[in-house]
């Protein structure tokens, strides 16, 4: 089919400042990035080899995988049913109830981070009642840790798996619902046998969202976890204030962005292409 | 799992072969009983206290005009909205209590409401699989169905690769596949074009011929309703208007609102003064029921039962102007305007020696008192 003639004429010419945004925004520094990680005084694969065999570079790899995967499947197992309640409540109630899920953009990750470490610290506030109540006899470590990064970027990230869900689950056809009801469904397998299924473009986008935030991910994990948290993000960040090793630095940004790309392609072989952009 | 009064019968039949070699060998369709049945939404009454009786393998129309309670009254018929009041009885049981999926009823929607992510065949094998069917009749029975809508071979299209009328069939297919007790369905051919739309309500009154099943029908198209149905149930804010087969509702209607709803007509306010006796301004006409109460009445008569004549032979005020004129092919409808201002209109067959009258010609208009009906005004 030909293109309507308007994408040929003038209107086309609209799309112009948006490419040129994103080409000298976005597509030059990243040719800059990938071109410092292959130059030190003329081309070399010398930080990719390095990248191989520092144990402490992998161990930060797989921390960061290991760490957004686990916080993809949090956010999905609470943002699930908090999607569905959002999505079939009263037009009223799915607004305030939307409204709750948006309000911890309205602060900086920065303030939230430092907020759980009031709470979650030692002498913080879960603790305190926690050894109040005679639960425990002494604090439990919830900061510097898994928990500690898990609580902060679940927090971050919910919201992200929340709206694609929504999204999705809004879009189902509620008639279709009742219909499989009416074919001899009880609630549990229309749910399975439909819902779910019908909901998968929700979860593709809101995984994808939320484990490409997660990622590449630095203040939550830096401030919250502990040295068995270090992740890849963090790494750069050293790289570059301590060393002032941007070739490095440029490496990791490299190997982040690539596996991110693999495991995404991946993830769009398993589920159909047509699930992880959302197109038709 | 789900008790199956009706026993599965054996589908792998094709189903148009079994219903010439075996013409008793019916799906014996349940009776539907509703009782007092009443919906409210935020203290609106939307279904009010509806009593209706369809006899098993009926074929029962509700019709009636936008947001009358067609669907409001089907929702509760099949459990998907709770009833303010009253009883949804299935062959003399109540099933106002049973989720949707205990009741063993098909429901077609306008809209198809097919699983988008299920070919075909597993949107109709959908409702025996939730009945834990063994896989070989499973098969067996999806491919009797497709037969039976004529969609041989299409089974493993996805619904979004088939036409509007292909995917009806198949949401047809579907809520018949399991032998349901009765077959709901809210306009289900208002999304497709007249012609199409025409050809499956033949195939709907075939397929309800060779099954047997109960079926009730929303429409708001009152031709479709009059083409389909063994009766009936003319709706209006909530209740029903009259109930009665299509000939009852067109020629006998029990009210104003019936006579207009269904075709055209020509609706004369006035009073029974004396005994016998209609007038209203310059009209006066006998009527053949004597025992018509004196006070304000209102004569209702269709515009094909009306005919030109010389305004001598007219009855008395019946006799007018022509100040219109539409030719439409097999006939030709005049609107006449008789003493009063009051206007009528008049259809009249195109017949070689039919009366013609032109524009501004005084005419008279012939009636038998016989065909007006006289309505409490
Ligand atoms: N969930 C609801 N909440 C409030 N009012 C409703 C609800 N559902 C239906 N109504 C109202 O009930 C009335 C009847 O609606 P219903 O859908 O039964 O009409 P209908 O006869 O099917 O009309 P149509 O021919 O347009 O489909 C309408 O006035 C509608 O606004
Ligand atoms: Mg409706």
């Amino acid at each position: 089919m030909p293109r309507p003639r308007v994408w040929r004429s003038a209107e086309g010419l609209l799309t112009l400042p948006a490419l040129l945004f994103y080409l000298g925004v976005y597509l030059y520094p990243l040719a800059r990035i990938v071109g410092w990680s292959l130059y030190d005084r003329g081309p070399t694969l010398k930080f990719y080899r390095a990248m191989a065999s520092d144990p402490s570079l992998l161990h930060a790899l797989g921390n960061t995988l290991s760490i957004s995967l686990l916080s993809t499947a949090l956010c999905l197992l609470l943002g699930y049913p908090l999607a569905y309640l959002i999505a079939t409540a009263a037009p009223a109630a799915g607004r305030v109830l939307m409204l709750l899920v948006l309000v911890p953009f309205w602060t900086s990750i920065l303030v939230r981070s430092f907020a759980w470490i009031v709470i979650l610290g030692n002498h913080g506030l879960v603790n305190r009642a926690l050894l109040a109540a005679g639960l425990i006899a002494r604090p439990v470590r919830l900061l510097f840790n898994m928990t500690g990064v898990q609580t902060g970027m679940v927090h971050v990230l919910l919201p992200f798996m929340v709206l694609p869900l929504v999204a999705a689950m809004r879009r189902i056809d509620p008639n279709v619902l009742r219909i499989a009801r009416s074919l001899g469904a009880v609630p549990r397998r229309a749910f399975l046998h439909v819902f779910l299924p019908l909901s998968l473009p929700g979860i593709a986008a809101g995984g994808a969202l939320v484990f490409l935030l997660a990622v590449g991910f630095y203040v939550t994990p830096a401030l919250l976890g502990g040295p068995g948290q270090i992740t890849l993000a963090t790494m750069i960040d050293m790289e570059i204030t301590n060393f002032l090793d941007w070739g490095m630095a440029a490496m990791l940004g490299v190997v982040l962005m690539a596996v991110a790309g693999v495991l995404f392609a991946a993830f769009g072989a398993l589920l159909g292409p047509r699930l992880v952009t959302g197109a038709e | 799992m789900l008790p199956c009064r009706v026993k599965l019968r054996d589908l792998q039949e094709p189903m148009s072969r079994r219903s010439l070699s075996e013409p008793d060998g019916r799906v014996a369709g349940a009776a539907l009983a509703l009782r007092g049945l009443a919906k409210q939404y935020a203290g609106a009454s939307v279904v009010d206290a509806l009593d209706l009786d369809v006899a098993a393998g009926e074929f029962l129309t509700l019709l009636g005009p936008s947001g009358s309670g067609k669907t409001t009254t089907l929702m509760m018929i099949a459990g998907f909205t709770p009833p303010s009041a009253g009883d949804v009885v299935l062959n003399g049981r109540s099933v106002t209590a049973l989720a949707p999926e205990r009741r063993n009823i098909g429901v077609v929607f306008q809209n198809y409401a097919l699983f988008p992510h299920m070919t075909v065949q597993e949107n109709v094998a959908f409702p025996l699989k939730m009945r834990n069917v063994a896989k070989p009749e499973i098969a067996r029975k999806v491919t009797a169905a497709l037969h039976l809508v004529q969609l041989d071979g299409l089974g493993a299209r996805l619904p979004r690769q088939l036409s509007g009328g292909q995917q009806q069939r198949v949401a047809l297919a579907r809520a018949l596949v399991f032998e349901p007790d009765l077959l709901l369905m809210d306009e289900p051919l208002g999304a497709l074009d007249k012609n199409l739309r025409s050809h499956m309500q033949f195939e709907l009154r075939r397929m309800h011929a060779t099954l047997g099943v109960t079926i009730l029908y929303v429409t708001h198209d009152q031709e479709e309703a009059l083409a389909m149905s063994d009766r009936i149930a003319l709706m209006n804010g909530g209740r029903i208007a009259q109930l009665g087969s299509a000939e009852d509702l067109y020629e006998r209607p029990h009210s104003r609102f019936v006579a207009e709803f269904i075709g055209e007509t020509n609706v004369i306010e006035g009073a029974v003064a004396e005994p016998g006796v209609f007038a209203a301004g310059g009209v006066r006409l006998a009527l053949p029921d004597r025992a018509a109460r004196a006070g304000a009445a209102l004569l209702v008569v269709r515009p094909e039962k009306l005919a030109l004549c010389s305004p001598a032979d007219a009855p008395a005020g019946f006799a007018g102007t022509v100040r219109g004129l539409v030719y439409v092919g097999d006939c030709t409808r005049y609107r006449v305007e008789v003493a009063g201002g009051l206007l009528l209109t008049v259809q009249t067959p195109n017949r070689r020696d039919g009366r013609r009258a032109a524009l501004g010609e005084t005419v008279g208009i012939a009636l038998d008192p016989a065909d007006a009906r006289l309505l409490p005004g």
